[in-house]
């Protein structure tokens, strides 16, 4: 390890000499590049992304071996290759894993010397830049494709119960869920079975509350006064506001709900850019209105005006690399406004470099409600090494709240501090 | 599966045998036949021994996400990993002991229930009547189709909304609510019938499989013997048929034991990678609290304590039958 990390100081002093005897030595290098899953299959991205890296391939005579890696294996498959040193040079992380996988040493750490060689901090997107790693360290990666949450909604279903405008505070969320609930149609759908989606709403309604999750110390605290505020909101929808169906407790993913979207069951739902899926749930397009999440009104003491947290994939090279030039010559290429243009258009998601926006792809209505979520009113995700703990123990006990909801138990503010209070402790044993 | 009950009935004058002609024999040991054996016996040890070996290393290690890059660095851990298991008043300890519980209970219910379809059936069987052949085969289907296929359609056909199962006993034989009213299976305290249920329906043909083949084994003889004393069918099953098949089912009692202990893949295809408590199946628990959360070290601890119960389980079953069988 050490000899690797010495060969690759070597390049990095060389390249600080001249960049044109840099660019001359990496010619004719082959990179492996794993890129994660964001078009409707892995073939699709593949044939999104092999186009461009072939431009790429033209400009720097880089070659690019790409692999697709779907997002069941890909957490797996980094911390097999973290494990046995043999992985690829240039990967696609989901940005809430970075501070988790930054502790293992795994990747290039993005200090200014290696931040300056892919165009510099100030190019990219504030939030999806601070979603890169713990607070104080060098990013573990820089922000590839954005993405946040907001409120999907059915204006069909709105116009005949007569609401004309989208929720913009929780108490109009529910009373306008309250109209839209009648016979099979619910007002809201919940991916409430989904451990990881659950764990993302405990974070983005417990900062509407206050809730601080991890303190700087990084020690847990996810059973706050404010966090049992935030995580009651949520399952109260179902529990006490019942506008969402108590099956949407079974909804482990997120086809269901776009399903129930798409037949009028639902008029409703949370969730993340993502109209190709709503697409081929055989969603009416025109009948789709985005919204950001509802804050709550009047705003609790020490909340946060934040209705998203910063989704999105990370681009990271890893420290076993041996052509860390190359590598970076790769991320300064994705990165660039031209490359962030053309695939975020693709792939619905939304550019992390601020550059990009002035495309006029990037200027209509939705995409306008994500950016401004993005830029303005998102929080990453704790980003803190514990993450993936966080999110297993607080997603799963959201999950066996959301469980006895549905079988009509009544839901009081003890039953989910007991409940959060041994995911505190779990977190901080692990930790 | 015919193979593993004739294993066992060739392997036991086998193993009798080197012990008797030992000592008359008395030759000079020969080297050939373990050198021929040594590849494999050498593999063997690599890819079993080895890997179960790291895994016990790993249960001593602080393991995580810090040191997965560089084991070497990873600090000792004593026996911390093993504390935080069995430390029953903290939040990992009594988890892990419900999860024991749990899967205590599911394994001794699917056992018996498998074991009680499968030899009901395997006699039931023994008559000749028409037809017999297709039957057979038709209750060996939920044992050949590929097992993600057939609980992917047990987790459709237990939703609550557009389930099968919900749809027969509510709207057609209202046995249980409908609408608002139905019943959950997949969530909360039926989430642990439906696992029995689906791993019955999935072990129950293999039971049925290796008893028919154990029936073959019996001589025609000892039902005529019966039949002329004037033993009733009944008399016949309890004094001919289950004593004569003890042996076979010794094995299959012990392999569907530890089959369905261990079970991983039905919970995990039915519920997704976070189990409901009332269902938290051991296996499912350990790779919740090790791999999701990376932490390796604790989940080698649980591991290997899981494999030391296993161990002595079948050790003391094994045992008991052996005493067994000599005082007989």
């Amino acid at each position: 390890m050490a000899l690797i990390a010495t060969s690759a100081a070597a390049c990095g002093s060389d390249d600080k000499k001249s960049t044109d005897a840099g660019a001359s030595k990496t010619s004719g290098v082959t990179l492996k590049y794993w890129a994660s899953n964001q078009g409707t299959s892995l073939d699709n991205d593949k044939e999104t992304l092999t186009p461009e890296l072939a431009k790429f391939t033209q400009q720097t005579g880089i070659k690019v071996e790409l692999e697709v890696v779907g997002w069941p294996d890909l957490l797996n498959r980094i911390l097999a290759a973290t494990t046995s040193g043999q992985g690829p040079d240039v990967l696609n992380i989901g940005n809430t894993w970075s501070a988790s996988l930054q502790a293992t040493g795994a990747f290039l750490p993005f200090d200014d010397g290696n931040l300056a060689k892919v165009g510099g901090k100030d190019r990219f997107l504030g939030p999806s830049l601070a979603a890169t790693g713990a607070a104080g360290q060098p990013p573990a990666a820089v922000p590839l494709y954005g993405n946040a949450y907001a409120l999907y909604y059915n204006k069909k279903l709105f116009k005949a119960a007569g609401i004309d405008k989208p929720p913009a505070t929780w108490t109009e969320l529910v009373a306008d869920g309250k109209k839209l609930t009648h016979g099979d149609q619910w007002g809201l759908t919940l991916q409430a079975g989904q451990v990881t989606e659950n764990a993302h709403h405990a974070s983005i309604l417990g900062a509407q509350q206050g809730a601080e999750l991890f303190d700087s110390a990084g020690k847990p605290h996810l059973s706050s006064p404010q966090e049992v505020a935030a995580v009651k909101q949520y399952v109260d929808l179902m529990a006490v506001d019942k506008i969402v169906n108590p099956s949407n407790a079974e909804y482990t993913d997120t086809a269901k709900s776009l399903k129930d979207m798409a037949d009028g069951k639902a008029a409703m739902f949370m969730n993340q850019s993502s109209s190709g899926s709503f697409k081929l749930a055989g969603m009416n397009m025109d009948d789709l209105g985005v919204a950001p999440i509802p804050l709550p009104d009047p705003a609790p003491a020490g909340g946060r005006k934040v209705n998203s947290f910063v989704a999105g994939i990370n681009l990271a090279v890893f420290k076993n690399s041996k052509n860390t030039d190359a590598a970076l010559q790769l991320v300064k290429f994705l990165t660039s406004d031209e490359e962030q243009k053309v695939l975020n258009k693709t792939y619905g998601s939304l550019p992390t470099v601020t550059g990009a926006y002035s495309d006029p792809a990037f200027q209509d209505e939705a995409t306008k409600v994500f950016q401004g979520v993005l830029s303005s009113t998102a929080e990453p995700m704790p980003q803190v090494p514990q993450e993936s703990q966080y999110e297993t123990a607080i997603g799963g006990a959201l999950k066996s709240i959301f469980a006895d909801a549905a079988a009509g138990k009544a839901i009081t503010a003890d039953a989910i501090k007991s409940k959060l209070d041994a995911a505190d402790q779990q977190v901080a044993a692990a930790g | 599966m015919a193979s593993v009950i004739s294993m066992k009935r060739d392997a036991e004058p086998d193993a009798v045998r080197p012990g008797r002609d030992a000592k008359p024999k008395r030759r000079r040991p020969q080297l050939l036949p373990y050198l021929l054996l040594a590849p494999a016996f050498l593999l063997e040890l690599l890819i079993h021994l080895g890997p179960m070996l790291i895994g016990v290393g790993m249960s001593f290690l602080k393991l995580t996400q810090f040191f997965i890059r560089n084991w070497s660095a990873a600090p000792g851990a004593g026996f911390d990993n093993y504390k935080l298991a069995l430390e029953f008043d903290a939040p990992v300890g009594a988890a892990l002991l419900h999860s024991f519980w749990i899967t205590l209970g599911y394994t001794l219910l699917s056992v018996g229930l498998s074991w009680l379809i499968g030899t009901t059936a395997a006699v039931l069987m023994q008559s000749t009547f028409r037809g017999k052949g297709t039957l057979r085969a038709f209750f060996l289907v939920p044992y050949a189709l590929p097992m993600y296929a057939a609980v992917i359609t047990w987790s459709f056909m237990l939703q609550r909304d557009n389930g099968l199962v919900n749809h027969l006993l509510g709207t057609d034989l209202h046995l249980v609510g409908t609408g608002q009213d139905a019943p959950f299976w997949l969530i909360g305290g039926n989430s642990f019938y439906s696992l029995v249920l689906v791993s019955v329906w999935r072990s129950w043909p293999f039971a049925f499989l290796i008893l028919m083949a154990g029936l073959q084994n019996i001589p025609m003889d000892l039902y005529e013997a019966a039949s002329i004393d004037g033993a009733s069918w009944m008399r016949q099953l309890r004094s001919v048929t289950l004593p004569l098949l003890q042996p076979v089912n010794q094995v299959l009692v012990l392999v569907l034991f530890l089959w369905t202990f261990n079970d991983f893949n039905t919970p995990y295809v039915l519920f997704g990678r976070s189990a409901p408590t009332q269902a938290d199946l051991i296996s499912i628990h350990i790779y919740q609290s090790s791999f999701i959360t990376w932490n390796f070290g604790s989940g080698a601890a649980m591991s290997v304590l899981l494999l030391l119960f296993l161990l002595l389980v079948t050790a003391g079953y094994l045992l008991v039958n052996a005493r067994r069988r000599k005082h007989v």
